[in-house]
Formats: structure tokens, sequence, C-alpha cells
């Protein structure tokens, strides 16, 4: 199970990484083995502030649809063009590079002691075995 | 959790397994959607030996076969097999089931036999419902535990089984099945029948014999690029085809009418389960029915989303999927009776979302 130990992680199988002041979050590796091949990713909430473990979007699989949740409270900035059906189109990218291409979101965190909340890679791997 | 006789094979296999029905069942070995498209292109195999077999046998057996049953038994031929359902007396369904009449040669002066292959998850109930019905001279045997049943489907399945055995196979009308031997395998039920559209058979052997069929399919199938399918393209596969699941569409609470299965509910046979609900919900008229239908969205339909119309919830979601044959989101679900026809436009409530829906005819994918 490939889990970047540079990352925080939520137990909704969220990852997030802190990268100039900016986060990145997407879903973890794990996450999207159990879900299997995504087919459609929809955020249509960029620009809006949005509370810790509130829903920000929502993935569908061929088997099965899952919300997205924020691992922190705050304001959505970037969805990535590359899963927008308006752009890329390319969910698939979250199945072949969950961490890297595979990102959802960028946004601005609005108190980044909730960052100390989440769980490191050592916890994530507790929770998932 | 039980194993079939191939669950060590789906795990070398590198399958992700999943609990179904109390058996540690493949839910897909690649992915779904390459699982799907095999079948519907050349051919793939399911292991179904979660399925539960029963042998009714005796001078009575086709009364109480008539008797827990809402299709004609009695039109049946040795040699033939018929789609049924297990009606309750409430007029619900209790399991949706397949009725062979096997051949006789195993049998008493007089005596007839039948297998009914019945849903996994509901083996023990289905059984406790027929025994409590055997008033009759007969004898109900349940054979599943010692049963492994495969699906070799797609439209080269019969191809690849050919090359197994002397049996002509494509002269097995779909819905009728032979017994013989196949890769040198005795007393194989070669089935014409399947839950995916897209043909094939169905081989009924004992559970020591289903390892070594399973190896040589994969032989002779390797020109045919053969691969092993999972429950999750078994599911997309029948909902293309608007195949009922039971537990998702149709149950305890759904009358075979409503369902769409009138076609397999013989109310001129003489009396049998169920038959005088179902009789008098004829009579009083449906209030609901079972229908398909197709979103304008990206996002899918699924079991227990509410269906909406005219601003009101007028039904219920019972399967959805993306259709990987079509690349649109489907699902079929049970409407008020007069949003039933095909072309009217409905909503499903996808959490805060409304998709746009519109009613299809049944089956979603057809043959090209």
């Amino acid at each position: 199970m490939n889990l970047p130990e540079a990352l925080k992680y939520t137990k909704e199988h969220e990852w997030i990484k802190l990268e100039n002041g900016v986060a990145v979050i997407g879903i973890t590796d794990f996450a999207q083995g159990e879900l299997g091949e995504l087919v459609y990713v929809e955020v249509d909430t960029v620009g809006e502030r949005i509370e810790k473990d509130e829903v920000f979007g929502t993935i569908e699989a061929v088997k099965t649809t899952s919300d997205l949740f924020m691992p922190v409270t705050g304001k959505i900035i970037e969805f990535n063009k590359e899963l927008d059906e308006n752009e890329g189109d390319n969910p698939g990218l979250i199945n072949s590079d969950p961490y890297g291409d595979g990102w959802i979101v960028k946004i601005e965190i609005e108190n980044s002691e909730d960052l100390e909340d989440l769980l490191d890679a050592t916890a994530y791997q507790d929770l998932i075995e | 959790m039980k194993s079939t006789g191939l669950t060590q094979i789906h795990i070398d296999l590198g399958a992700r397994m999943a609990e179904f029905a109390g058996y540690n069942m493949p839910i897909s070995y690649t992915t779904i959607m390459e699982e799907h498209n095999s079948v519907r292109e050349s051919v793939g195999v399911f292991d179904v030996s979660h399925m539960g077999e029963f042998i009714i046998k005796g001078k009575e057996a086709l009364n109480l076969v008539q008797q827990v049953t809402s299709n004609d038994a009695a039109t049946l031929e040795i040699g033939e097999a018929q789609y049924s359902c297990l009606p309750n007396n409430q007029g619900g369904i209790i399991d949706d089931l397949i009725v062979y009449r096997l051949s006789e040669d195993q049998c008493a002066e007089g005596e007839q036999a039948y297998m009914l292959v019945v849903n996994a998850s509901n083996i023990e109930k289905d059984f406790n419902w027929i025994k409590a019905h055997n008033k009759f001279d007969t004898r109900l045997i349940n054979i599943s535990d010692q049963t492994s049943l495969l699906a070799i489907q797609g439209p080269q399945a019969v191809q690849v089984v050919q090359q197994l055995t002397e049996i002509n196979l494509s002269a097995i009308k779909f819905y009728s099945f032979q017994k013989g031997s196949i890769a040198g395998e005795d007393n194989v039920l070669i089935s014409a029948t399947g839950y995916t559209g897209s043909g094939g058979l169905e081989l009924y052997v004992r559970n020591d014999q289903v390892l070594r069929l399973w190896k040589a399919l994969f032989e002779v199938g390797q020109a045919y690029a053969i691969r092993p399918i999972g429950l999750g393209a078994r599911d997309t596969l029948r909902l293309e085809m608007g195949y009922c699941l039971y537990g998702n569409d149709i149950s305890d609470t759904t009358s075979p009418l409503e369902a769409g299965l009138g076609w397999i509910t013989k109310l001129g046979k003489d009396d049998f389960n169920g038959k005088e609900a179902i009789l008098s919900l004829k009579e009083q008229g449906l209030s609901r029915r079972l229908v398909g239908f197709k979103i304008n969205d990206r996002r899918v339909p699924r079991h227990d989303y509410p269906i909406i119309a005219d601003g009101k919830e007028i039904g219920v979601v019972t399967s959805g999927t993306l259709s990987p044959s079509l690349g649109i989101p489907i699902g079929m679900g049970y409407v008020k009776w007069r949003y039933r026809k095909p072309g009217t436009n409905l909503f499903i409530q996808a959490g805060k979302k409304l998709l746009e829906a519109e009613v299809v005819k049944l089956p979603f994918y057809k043959k090209s």
C-alpha cells in the first residue's frame, strides 16, 4: 500500500499536503482501490468556504458513489482541470496516480492548527489494516 | 465465511474479494469495465458456485413444483428449463429461480425429477418454505453444498466449451440443457442459460470437478482471450438487460406483476402459493411498476435514491450503475403507475442534486 510519509490523512480516506501555503487534497491509494475505476468527479464548490468534515464534492465509481469531505476548514480555490468534465474529464487519474496527477482540489486553509488533528501515515496505515 | 471450490484460485489471481451471501466471492479481477466488455465482445467465466440447487424427485414432484412456483412447470419437457418465482401467500416474491426438468433415468417407475436453482442469499429461506409445502409424495434434497456452477458467457462462449466436448453444443437451445462429459468430467449439466444477455452456457458440476473444469476452460480459452469475471461485472451486465436482482429489484413485498414478471406468473394454472393475492392485486389494479430509466447527467443513480416527478416523490431507485456498454448512467426503480411509460420525464434525487431521467424500454442494451 502506497502511503507517502509527507502527507496527512483522514478517516474518510482523503490525504492533504501543504505546498507553499496552499493545501492539496485527494483520496488515498487504498480508497481508489476500494472504489474501483472512477468514472466521474463532481466538484461545484470552487470559491466556497467549507467547514471541516462537510462535503465538497462527489466521486462516482461504476459500483458506488462516494462523497468527498473537507479534511480541514477552508476555501476551495481550484478543482483539478484534468478531472473536470468540461476540461480533461479524466477521473481515471485518481486510480492511476492518487497522490500526484489525481489530486482533486486545492484549498486555502483557514486555521493551520486543524492539520494537527489529522492522521500521519502510520496512524492511517493502522486504520485500514 | 464459506468458500467455493475456486476461492483460492480467485485470491491467487489477485481478485478483490468480498463477502456475498455468506461466501467469500470475487468482485473483480482487473476492472469491472474490462470484464464487462470481455463478456459483451468475447468470453468470460464466472464462478457462481454460491448459487443454491435443490432436487425435487418423486411420483408427485410436478405437484410440488407447481404448488410453490408461479410459472407453469407442466409445460416443461425433459431437458428444458424455465425462469420462475416462488411467491409468498401475500403475493410477494420469496425468490426468483430456474426450474429444470431432469431426465428420469435415475428415477423409479412413475417418478419425475426437477432441479430448482435459487439465489445464494435465500437458500435456507427457500428450502424451509418449499419443505413446509411438501404435502406430496416427493422428496426435496438440498445439493447446494455439493454443487459448483460455472457460467461461461459471451458470443464466443459456446465455441470455447465446444473444444472440450463431443456434444454438439450449438444444438442446445436457449433455456434447455443436456447432461454429458466436458473436459473428461462426467455428468456435467450443460445449460444454455445465463444472466448477462450475451449468450453462453452454465455448467453444473460436483465440487470435486470444478477446479479441473476451470483449468481446462482457461487452457482452451486462451486463444479467445478468456478471462475470469467477478460479481461487479455480473451486476452491470444483468442491469443493462433489465434483469431483476433479488433483494434489490424484487423482494418479499414486491409483486411479480409490479416487477414486470407477469410473463412467468401463470394465473391460469391450478392453485399455487400466492395465486389469490396476485389475482386480487390484478383485479384492483397495480399502483406501481418497475421501470428502466436513463440519466441525462454524469451522476449515477443508486439503490434507495428517491424518484421525483411533478415536485413529489413518486418512487424509489432499486438498481443503478454506469452502463459500460452505453457509457451513460442507467437504473431501475418502482414508480407510481401513471409514470411508467417510456418517454416519461423523471428526476432522481442524488443527495441535494436532482438528476434528469427518462423512462426507457428494457433492455437497455441490445445486441448490435
